[in-house]
């Protein structure tokens, strides 16, 4: 349980650090470090490579899943410009998942850090433990929740809110189930730094701004900002990079970049050389897109 | 076991330095620790006394400079081959470990038969038999630095070293520990060295206190000799309070010297100063001073000024007077008499005192 | 929300829909948390309610009340087969991964060394990566690079892929772990004449593995929940987040829903049993 927020809520850890001195330098280090090491650079960074290199191979015509070494920039500019309506769904999407994310996650993890006195550990394992049933099913089940003969749509019909008559197999419902599928790690991050903010200091912040949405704004947010900053980040980055939401959840056309690349590895033959550089294209996208994000919103290390 | 070093004898450290980087936070010190003794280094923090500390222990390598007990030079081996034990600060018990098995640890890794009923015995030093079976975390910070006390003393160490060991405790429980420190210190006849930076801690129970500063003992000797006579202005003002004033010397009258503090003409004992020419700190402690309303009639060593605050302690009446040079002296007064002087904010009053009881010490640094 | 409360000292009253407003500001926190709680588990039940439904081809609409999916979830072809693979999959990954991101995380809180920024680096990218860049490149490797070398997809290449996933989340779990222990406990031990390898294990060892276990419980959820690499990776080989996916195409089988629920209900056991052990064995030795 407890691991899951670590990780999430990392960025904000303020160990016991050892004082300086007692860190030792020696070669024992470089031991502990080789196997992590050596399985990250043949499993993630050997791979990666070689998605760059496939991202410039050319097909031989007429041989369909037959590629050869080029520099084929071209794959690039396809990638760029045939599919740039699917990059933008995607950061879209994904966007709009991790603000209605944040916006649901905050009064929970407030709760949790605040008001939850001894239910607390039974709220954390609320959160967590829809994850252990399969992210598919839950996924699918709100393909039944969603669906046209459901409560959910016939209610809101009634009350003549659905103008389109439909939610699932529409954009809406892939940012539903975005939101939902990430929402612990939303969660997670943001109790863990409201869980070490002092109440007192919320309560000295409500003393000085009768307004509680000033002393949200001034005192609660900016503390729990780092949390923040790790669950947009842990939200954002498989929101944008998925394609089961969209597959389950989706209409058939206007798909999102992740379906591109999945569908040209998998399903189309000869479809590589591109879906390599849109993986690569998407990879470069998010790093830069989270540099500059943890530039402008923190500086701490996040590892 | 493998590298471990008996020893026996004085503590010694042999112009011992330490640098992490550019800072340098122990500045050649030299040090003799004798056998058996209660010594305390005191000191504000970041002075270099627990660097001094983990040096003795191994936890530290001097940059240069030598640690030896009696004739075994202990320079650059490690802690577990030392014998030496350290209570700490924070008392770092296991907390995953039993009481008992926290204060059996050491036994144990030095393969001792008997480790099981000397940690009994040691529990029973401290007192803390009953809670045996508990968990560190179960305890109160009074027990688990008894705890602590007794996981170092049961190795029998040569030296143990006790860093900041009452801090965390509140005022009544650490009078109680020094006193039973102290007890046990008798008992067991041990070399104890206490880190502290309560000069009230050190004074009480230390045989032998070394003030350090910025890296460099300042002064070492009886608690009662540094109090009376002490020798820098960091000594001065660091151990109790002292009333100072800086000055010239003036004149040297047969035993005594005759400074300008002021405008008042004071006088110190040759022996009682420092320096004997040029400018002095002049000091006196506020218990050696008298407050009276009118001028006595002794010629000097006086000096008119204008109380600001009087407390009522019981015993005792504090005063604090503002003098001409615009320091504040602090005057202790024993409430001897039924109806003590009637002193309020704002009277005038004399201080004077004995000149044999006032010191100097170098006004630079 | 340190809202305001009257104070039931004073003669004054505030008004019924004053006191509703002042209540609902107090518990708003509270009352939106448990509606979210709610929110997440709709799924589940939904998941739960749907493999008792007696369904035709597809398990979309609830059609009717039937025990027969939990008498037999076995009964559908590749259903039962495929979660002995993931929960194989994710006990090997689980190990390895721990073991390696352990040791990682030693060195990287207790050294100093040349290149330490660049492991934190390396360290960290793979969780800043989407799941699906992963996927696609090991695919890469797997089809043009690694298959020279007697290694097609199937169960192998899944455990490669599952074990570097986890690997970052276990190192950054066990290293919060590792930087929260107070460094004086350690030199207690050596104080205490412990060797630097007796150290490790008698105090080390010990206060470090909540921290261990918590990484490998992480781990296991990681790669027993994943799809999208594993779909990647896999080749003939099915794992049941796979095998739900494929399903999907046609309708899930109910006893899909069976298998999933009661991994759920196992774990959340699991999590509950651990805690209450933990709580009673604390409780225990404070007699």
């Amino acid at each position: 349980m407890s691991a899951l927020a670590q990780v999430a809520g990392d960025p904000a850890v303020d160990p016991v650090a050892p004082a300086p001195e007692t860190q030792k330098r020696s070669w024992t280090a470089y031991l502990l470090l080789l196997p992590g090491v050596l399985w990250l650079g043949v499993f993630f960074i050997l791979p990666l490579v070689q998605l760059a290199s496939v991202s410039l191979q050319s097909r031989y015509p007429g041989f369909p899943g037959y590629y050869y070494r080029d520099l084929n920039f071209q794959n690039y500019v396809s990638a760029l410009t045939d599919y740039a309506p699917h990059f933008a769904r995607s950061f879209l999407y994904a966007g709009l998942a991790t603000l209605l994310a944040f916006v649901v996650a905050y009064p929970l993890a407030y709760a949790m850090a605040f008001k939850a006195g001894r239910w607390r550990n039974l709220m954390m394992i609320c959160v967590v433990a829809p994850f252990f049933t399969s992210f598919i099913l839950r996924t699918f089940a709100w393909s039944q929740i969603l669906a046209d003969e459901g409560w959910v749509v016939r209610s809101l019909d009634v009350l003549h809110l659905l103008p389109g008559g439909q939610i699932i197999n529409t954009p809406v419902a892939v940012v539903a189930g975005l939101t939902y599928n990430f929402l612990p790690f939303m969660v997670l991050p943001i109790y863990a730094s409201l869980e070490r903010a002092d109440p007192r200091v919320i309560e000295a912040g409500g003393d000085l701004y009768a307004n509680g949405f000033t002393t949200f704004r001034t005192v609660t947010l900016p503390m729990s900002m780092p949390g923040v900053l790790a669950g947009t980040l842990l939200t954002f980055i498989p929101a944008a990079g998925d394609f089961v939401n969209m597959e389950l959840l989706g209409p058939q056309r206007g798909k999102m970049v992740g379906n591109v690349i999945n569908d040209q590895f998998l399903a189309i033959p000869g479809g590589y050389p591109v879906a390599a550089a849109l993986s690569f294209t998407l990879m470069a996208a998010i790093l830069a897109m989270v540099f500059l994000y943890v530039r402008r919103f923190g500086t701490e290390e996040l590892v | 076991m493998a590298g471990f070093r008996e020893a026996r004898g004085d503590l010694l450290l042999e112009s011992v330095t330490k640098s992490f980087g550019d800072f340098t936070a122990v500045d050649d010190i030299d040090l003799t620790v004798p056998r058996g003794s209660f010594f305390a280094l005191l000191g504000p923090s970041g002075c270099g006394k627990t660097t001094t500390l983990r040096m003795v222990a191994g936890l530290e390598q001097p940059t240069t400079g030598r640690v030896k007990i009696g004739e075994t030079d202990l320079t650059g081996s490690r802690p577990y081959e030392r014998p030496v034990n350290t209570v700490f600060q924070s008392y770092a018990l296991f907390p995953h470990l039993t009481i008992r098995d926290n204060v059996a640890f050491g036994p144990k890794r030095r393969k001792d038969k008997d480790a099981a009923s000397r940690a009994a015995d040691a529990l029973e030093l401290v007192q803390m038999t009953q809670f045996a079976g508990r968990k560190p975390a179960q305890l109160s910070g009074g027990q688990q630095q008894r705890v602590a006390l007794a996981r170092a003393l049961v190795n029998h160490p040569e030296v143990l070293l006790l860093d900041e060991p009452l801090g965390a405790l509140d005022l009544k429980l650490r009078r109680e520990m020094q006193v039973e420190l102290k007890r046990i210190q008798t008992e067991v006849g041990l070399t104890f060295i206490h880190v502290t930076h309560d000069q009230e801690e050190a004074m009480t129970m230390a045989d032998t206190v070394a003030v350090m500063n910025k890296g460099r003992i300042e002064q070492m000797g009886a608690p009662a000799a540094l109090y009376d006579l002490p020798r820098t202005r960091f000594v001065a003002n660091f151990l109790g309070q002292a009333n100072t004033g800086e000055g010239t010397i003036e004149a040297v009258d047969g035993d005594h010297l005759v400074a300008d503090v002021f405008g008042t003409k004071v006088q110190i004992l040759k022996s009682r100063s420092q320096v004997h020419e040029g400018r002095v700190l002049f000091g006196v402690r506020p218990e050696k001073v008298t407050v009276s309303r009118k001028q006595p009639d002794d010629v000097g060593n006086d000096v008119k000024g204008v109380v600001r605050d009087v407390s009522f302690l019981g015993v005792a009446t504090s005063y604090l007077v503002d003098m001409p040079s615009g320091a504040t002296w602090s005057c202790y007064e024993q409430n001897l008499d039924v109806e003590p002087v009637d002193l309020r904010p704002g009277d005038e009053v004399w201080l004077t005192w004995n000149p044999g009881h006032a010191f100097g010490v170098p006004a630079d640094a | 929300m340190a809202a305001t409360t009257a104070d039931a000292g004073t003669a004054y009253r505030p008004s019924a829909a004053k006191r509703a407003q002042l209540w609902l500001a107090n518990h708003f926190a509270m009352i939106s948390a448990i509606l979210v709680l709610l929110y997440l588990f709709l799924p589940v039940a939904y998941t739960f309610a749907f493999s008792f439904n007696d369904h035709g081809k597809t398990n979309i609409v609830w059609q009717g009340f039937t025990w027969e999916h939990w008498q037999d979830p076995c009964g559908v072809a590749g259903a039962c087969e495929s979660l002995v693979v993931s929960l194989q999959v994710g006990a090997i990954s689980t190990v390895i991964a721990t073991v390696l991101g352990t040791l990682m995380a030693l060195a990287m809180v207790r050294y100093r060394f040349r290149g330490k920024a660049a492991s934190n680096v390396l360290i960290f990218v793979p969780m800043a990566t989407p799941e699906i860049v992963m996927g696609a490149a090991l695919l890469t490797i797997f089809v043009q690079g690694f298959s020279n070398v007697g290694i097609s997809l199937g169960f192998g290449t899944i455990v490669f892929a599952h074990i570097m996933f986890c690997l970052s989340f276990v190192v950054v779990t066990v290293k919060a772990r590792i930087q929260s222990l107070d460094p004086r406990i350690e030199e207690a031990a050596q104080d205490l004449y412990a060797s630097p390898m007796q150290t490790f294990w008698k105090v080390t060892f010990p206060l470090i593995l909540p921290g261990i276990l918590g990484a490998a419980m992480l781990a296991f959820s990681l790669s027993f929940d994943d799809f999208i690499i594993t779909n990647f990776v896999s080749g003939n080989e099915s794992t049941f987040p796979k095998f739900v996916y494929v399903a999907s195409r046609r309708g899930i089988p109910a006893e899909a829903n069976v298998i999933g629920f009661s991994m759920f209900v196992l774990a959340v056991l699991l999590v509950v049993g651990a805690q209450v052990v933990s709580s009673a064995r604390a409780s225990r030795t404070k007699e």
